[in-house]
């Protein structure tokens, strides 16, 4: 797993051999490495280092481009703005509704994806051609896709059978959640689906056919053997999923265009204050606010997975 | 194994329906691409065949320099990634150093990291240093944020590599720079190759940084173009048009699904699973 490879690697190194033998040598690899990593490690740097450090700085300034020459020095003042406005907790509260029922949907979906892939008798290679198209296709383009299918004048769904011809799911704000997470659902689930067939994949086979022997049904043998050996899979595919969701900001613009009808996601309000608005001051806290909402979620995943894989090395 | 009829129904019966899941929307975009002004009403699948919307969108500059936008910057940031990437995860994968850990930690940081957080201050950077609105300021923020995909995915392919090979070569009287090209090259093209596709796909999908860091023709990439594409009138969403256009960025990434989906898949799951 990703986040336990550098643990594992840094437990290896204290077994190296002797010193004074291959310190040159030793030294010299080191040097290659770092001369090697330099480049990406200083372009990371810039890109996000430096960028979340000058938005720390601007978000204790009251900097708005419309008057820049009132900026100055605000100290915690737009962090308390923002954390006592209604539109951040509204958005707070439209993110974890869009990031829990979609990851959720994507999780059972995605499970019974990999299951059709993993247990394929014929076929496999169309259903994986076609579940990348999800995966491939821009953004922008499924929102559009989905937008104009829910369409009430053009969209093909309301003349469904079962679904009422006056059906207009846009002009509310339950129903423009509903379509904001089909669209994130469909987009992502193939790649949950993928990470779940990689882990699928990693379950022994003998176990079943033991676990058959002795009288476990299907449906058993799924919960009791697939499961429990897939955890660290099934956590490193939320862990990814949960925080892209988190940042969702691509569908939101295009089926509800700025988070019209209160579907405003936090990315989506932070674009409006510092973008539309240009309150650059502002928009900064709210920033590092999302950033900060960000790390937590991190934290949680990748302390489930260290005790999920250190369970699993226990066990085995 | 053999299998019975009802299994194979049940089986044919699961995949008809992820194929018709993934492809439903794909269709009703090209469908509505397809359809005259007045058949936009029709909520048909397929009720003509016209491609009058495909005319308007290639005489329209601002697509076009929308499409140029998109290939040369996508391209380009992939090509740069993919360099930087394939040094660093040679490190990773085969030499041991201290800081080795943090440098995979600090990788898979910027992967999770908000993209938001950081386009207001990229925002007020590049418009003072004059990088707002070029190819170069968003080069810059895709090479940076692919970096991590192609490193995970690069080292879980350079650790299956065997380096041995290269040393056998030479004691059979090979040059170091021969046995590099003829025998480590080869190896290692596929996983590059991989690396490349997925970074491509990424920068390719980019909406965030191309709508807040570019405002007119020079740089505005295909996905921000089309999120500011205006009809006839300002009231008329050119429904037609815009699914022309999404047709168009559409195509070039389901053939390239089609061709290499066993190494897009080999790749996503070895970043994350493997690395």
């Amino acid at each position: 797993m990703e986040a336990a490879q550098p643990v594992a690697e840094a437990v290896r190194q204290p077994t190296a051999p002797p010193r004074q033998k291959t310190t040159d040598r030793a030294r010299a690899e080191r040097k290659l490495a770092w001369l090697l990593c330099a480049p990406a490690v200083i372009a990371m740097l810039i890109v996000t280092g430096y960028p979340i450090g000058y938005a720390i700085y601007l978000s204790l300034q009251r900097y708005d481009l419309r008057f820049p020459d009132e900026k100055e020095f605000v100290g915690l003042s737009n962090y308390v703005d923002v954390l006592t406005s209604t539109t951040w907790w509204q958005g707070f509260l439209n993110t974890m509704i869009i990031t829990v029922v979609s990851v959720s949907f994507e999780l059972v979906l995605g499970m019974a994806i990999a299951l059709v892939m993993h247990r394929a008798i014929f076929g496999r290679g169309p259903v994986r051609a076609a579940i990348l198209i999800p995966y491939g296709i821009i953004t922008v383009v499924a929102a559009f896709a989905w937008k104009y299918a829910f369409d009430p004048t053009s969209g093909f769904i309301a003349g469904l059978p079962l679904i009422s011809d006056t059906a207009q799911p846009l002009n509310t704000h339950n129903g423009s959640m509903l379509v904001i997470i089909l669209a994130e659902v469909w987009k992502t689930t193939p790649f949950m689906a993928l990470l779940l067939l990689a882990g699928l994949a990693l379950v022994p086979d003998e176990l079943h056919e033991a676990a058959k022997v002795d009288g476990a049904t299907t449906v058993q043998r799924f919960f009791r053997i697939t499961l429990p050996l897939m955890k660290p899979a099934i956590l490193v595919a939320l862990l990814f999923r949960t925080l892209d969701a988190i940042r969702i900001f691509d569908n939101i613009y295009i089926i509800q265009p700025g988070g019209a009808l209160n579907t405003e996601s936090l990315s989506i309000l932070g674009y409006n204050v510092t973008i539309n608005r240009v309150n650059v001051g502002l928009g900064s806290a709210i920033s590092i606010l999302i950033f900060i909402v960000v790390i937590l979620v991190a934290v949680f995943f990748v302390k489930a997975l260290g005790t999920s894989t250190a369970q699993q090395r226990g066990e085995t | 194994m053999t299998h019975t009829n009802k299994e194979r129904a049940l089986w044919g019966i699961g995949i008809l329906v992820v194929l018709l899941y993934a492809l439903i929307p794909v269709v009703w975009i090209a469908s509505l691409s397809l359809k005259t002004p007045t058949q936009v009403g029709d909520r048909k699948f397929f009720s003509g065949f016209s491609f009058d919307n495909y005319e308007v969108i290639f005489s329209d500059d601002t697509f076009i320099a929308a499409l140029v936008n998109s290939i040369g910057i996508a391209s380009i940031a992939t090509l740069i990634s993919i360099v930087l990437a394939a040094m660093a995860a040679y490190a990773t994968s085969r030499l041991n150093f201290t800081g080795k850990a943090l440098i995979l930690s600090g990788a898979l940081a910027v992967a999770m990291f908000p993209p938001i957080s950081i386009v207001g201050s990229l925002f007020d950077m590049w418009r003072a240093v004059g990088l707002y609105d070029t190819w170069l300021g968003l080069i810059i923020p895709y090479m940076t944020f692919t970096l991590p995909l192609a490193i995970y995915t690069l080292s879980a392919f350079f650790r299956e590599i065997p380096w041995e090979l290269e040393q056998a070569a030479q004691v059979d009287g090979a040059t170091p720079f021969q046995a590099f090209r003829k025998i480590i090259v080869p190896l290692a093209a596929p996983g590059v190759f991989t690396a490349a596709i997925l970074v491509f796909i990424f920068a390719w999908n980019d909406f965030i940084f191309a709508n807040t860091l570019t405002s007119t023709d020079n740089a505005r990439t295909v996905p921000a173009a089309l999120a500011f594409f205006t009809g006839a009138s300002q009231f008329e969403q050119p429904i037609g048009a815009v699914c022309a256009a999404s047709v168009v960025v559409t195509v070039p990434i389901i053939i390239m699904v089609l061709i290499f989906q066993r190494r897009i898949v080999a790749g996503l799951t070895a970043g994350a699973v493997k690395g």
